[in-house]
């Protein structure tokens, strides 16, 4: 492994996130390998399923991000997945004929997400709220874009070429194309795409928050007031990071539209606004890694309990978040992989004096 | 613009009101003392509907009997959840935010599992009156009334029992109230009762106006937020009483011009405006002229 202390490598290993010994590195790179290897043996149904719950990660590092790092608490992160979904629908539909017309409805999407965030976030930021407003009113803004979507149906309801659907959602959204290349739902390259936005957004905010900026991140969390005697500009890194968080929900939402081709109202519901926050509090919210994991973990289990019945799903993770904020405050994984670790350093210290 | 329509544009405005002051006030008592923002409020009213409706249904009780089960039921539950659950995150906001809302949706999909996604709602007692050509419901008067007639009991308990002066004391100054004998974590006990006993008495009141399902929460919580973000916790009778007279006069002509939807709409519009000029809300706002009075006067 190259060697050490040094520019990025310094970076990416810092304080601020979990895993940075030689054999965490050594099994992050062999899970990668394993997952790049995958579509050797798994069938294209594994496969586009293993996609369907790796395309939530951006949106859950990004809540993360903003929760965890930033102490911003968001239920929204469900509507910004669906604005932008909603959006490359709406321009996607209407430039089937323009050969790059998907990217350009991929940047659209996730603009549009960018903008409402950064709206919202200039009123509750700048008008410096305490912090247990900014979930409440984003709940009411998924209520209320929910209800607004849900009564879209009929003709009327239409942008261009596009029926926006009603209830029954928009349907045969076109998938993302890049050149010759065509990431639909149940196609390898798009396997391959969702795992390649998954890695570089885990390592990209690895190193944003290791960075000086994810320093001043963390420390606005911890104290808002004496980040802002130190002079930094408190509310517009907060909206920064607000609108960064709402870009990788948007992603992930793109991410979706292309997978199933279809979108609907109840992604930005009242359940989807929850889940994100389930993942990151189950997970712990003080680490990127913990998040990745309890994602893809709890987006399969979710599946998986689906089959059985979907009341059976939410109140199986209503139950799960309960029991965490009562037992394991700081997150499932976090805790474990803190313990892991301080038994390996008093065992280390043991062997150390018996040595000495 | 004729009589007819002016009173009942002004009916429309008491009927929000009333909805906004029943949806907020349990939620915002809960805040301004307890200092916790319960999301399992919209659930609590939905049990509240369900106790009425079914005492109604299957007892046959009458149905002013059938409300205050709902109220004393919901309450009672309130106290429970206080004690188990948010009793661990007095000094955690965010995370008392995080579990009420893991506790919402246990209590909305175990009301779907257990007893199917609808049920027979009870009849809407048919006082109706009719003026200009408009059609008024008795009930939905009726609701004002017991609304205000609600403040002013909360208002009472505040400003004029021993319990209300140790609940200000509570607010104002936990650690000194503590230091003075008063049992604080009674006083939190209580307040949540009360909160939770409120939204029991919204749920029941509200029962017959509306088809009852699992979710049915949702449409009082959405507003019942901005309510409170818009009142604060400072003062919660005053925020309370402000920020639903200033809601409503929003959203009522909005609503009835436009549609409810563009209605609800203008009330998040608001909420926006109104935090960031005033991010403590309008109580806190209340709350920092007075003061500054009363630095006026002492110098």
């Amino acid at each position: 492994m190259a060697r050490q202390d040094t520019g990025l490598w310094r970076v990416l290993n810092g304080p601020q996130e979990l895993g940075r010994g030689r054999v965490f590195w050594c099994l992050f790179a062999f899970v990668a390998l394993g997952l790049l290897a995958y579509p050797a043996v798994g069938s294209v149904f594994a496969l586009s399923n293993l996609a369907n719950f790796c395309l939530y990660v951006p949106l859950g590092l990004g809540l993360a991000l903003l929760w965890g790092y930033n102490g911003v608490l968001s239920f929204g992160q469900g509507a910004f997945f669906a604005i932008a979904g909603y959006v490359y629908g709406i321009i996607a539909g209407n430039l089937t004929e323009m050969p790059a017309g998907t990217l350009l409805a991929a940047i659209g999407g996730i603009a549009a997400s960018i903008a409402v965030a950064g709206a919202f976030g200039y009123f509750v930021f700048y008008g410096q709220v305490s912090n247990w407003i900014i979930p409440l009113l984003l709940l009411v803004l998924s209520l209320i874009l929910e209800t607004f979507m849900a009564q879209t149906a009929g003709y009327q309801w239409r942008v261009g070429s596009v029926l926006l659907g009603g209830y029954n959602g928009m349907t045969s959204v076109p998938s993302l194309e890049i050149g010759p290349a065509d990431f639909g739902g149940a196609s390898i390259a798009f396997y391959y795409l969702v795992i390649a936005v998954m890695l570089i957004a885990y390592l990209g905010l690895r190193l944003l928050v290791n960075s000086h900026y994810g320093h001043v991140v963390t420390g606005i969390r911890d104290d808002v007031e004496r980040t802002r005697m130190l002079g930094y500009n408190v509310a517009r890194i907060q909206i920064q990071v607000f609108v960064l968080a709402a870009a990788l929900a948007g992603l992930s939402g793109i991410l979706y539209v292309s997978w199933g081709n279809y979108i609907n109202p109840s992604s930005m519901g009242l359940l989807a606004a929850t889940l994100p926050v389930i993942w990151t509090a189950v997970g712990g919210r003080s680490s990127l890694l913990a998040v990745l994991l309890s994602t893809v973990t709890l987006r399969w289990l979710a599946d998986t309990l689906a089959v059985k019945g979907g009341e059976y799903a939410f109140l199986i993770m209503g139950i799960l978040l309960l029991v965490t904020m009562l037992f394991f405050p700081a997150g499932i994984v976090v805790t474990l992989a803190r313990r892991f670790s301080s038994r390996k350093r008093v065992l280390g210290k043991l062997k150390e004096r018996g040595a000495g | 613009m004729s009589l007819g329509y002016l009173i009942s544009l002004l009916y429309q405005y008491l009927d929000n009101i009333a909805f906004l002051l029943l949806a907020a006030l349990g939620l915002m008592i809960i805040l301004g003392v307890v200092n916790v923002i319960n999301l399992a409020h919209g659930e609590l009213i939905m049990m509240g509907a369900y106790i009425t409706t079914i005492a109604y249904n299957r007892a046959h009780l009458p149905l002013a009997l059938c409300m205050i089960l709902s109220t004393i039921g919901v309450g009672l539950f309130g106290m429970l959840l206080e004690r188990f659950v948010i009793r661990r995150f007095y000094n955690d906001k965010l995370g008392a935010l995080v579990a009420t809302w893991g506790i919402s949706l246990i209590l909305s999909q175990g009301t779907l599992l257990v007893l199917g996604p609808s049920m027979e709602s009870v009849s809407l007692p048919s006082w109706t009156f009719s003026y200009g050509g408009y059609s008024f419901g008795g009930y939905r008067l009726l609701l004002f009334v017991i609304a205000i007639v609600v403040v002013l009991i909360a208002g009472w308990t505040f400003y004029y029992t021993r319990l209300g002066v140790r609940t200000r004391a509570t607010m104002q100054n936990a650690d000194m109230a503590r230091a003075l004998g008063i049992d604080t974590r009674r006083i939190y006990l209580l307040t949540f009762g009360a909160g939770s006993a409120l939204a029991g008495l919204t749920g029941a009141l509200y029962a017959p106006t509306t088809t009852i399902v699992p979710l049915m929460g949702n449409q009082f919580v959405d507003v019942a937020f901005i309510t409170v973000v818009i009142g604060g916790g400072t003062n919660p009778i005053v925020g309370a009483l402000t920020s639903a007279a200033l809601l409503s006069l929003i959203s009522t002509p909005l609503s009835s011009a436009l549609g409810t939807f563009i209605g609800r709409i203008g009330l998040l519009i608001a909420a926006l405006v109104v935090i960031r000029f005033l991010p403590r809300g309008i109580s806190g706002y209340l709350q920092d002229i007075r003061y500054r009075h009363m630095a006026r006067v002492a110098s």
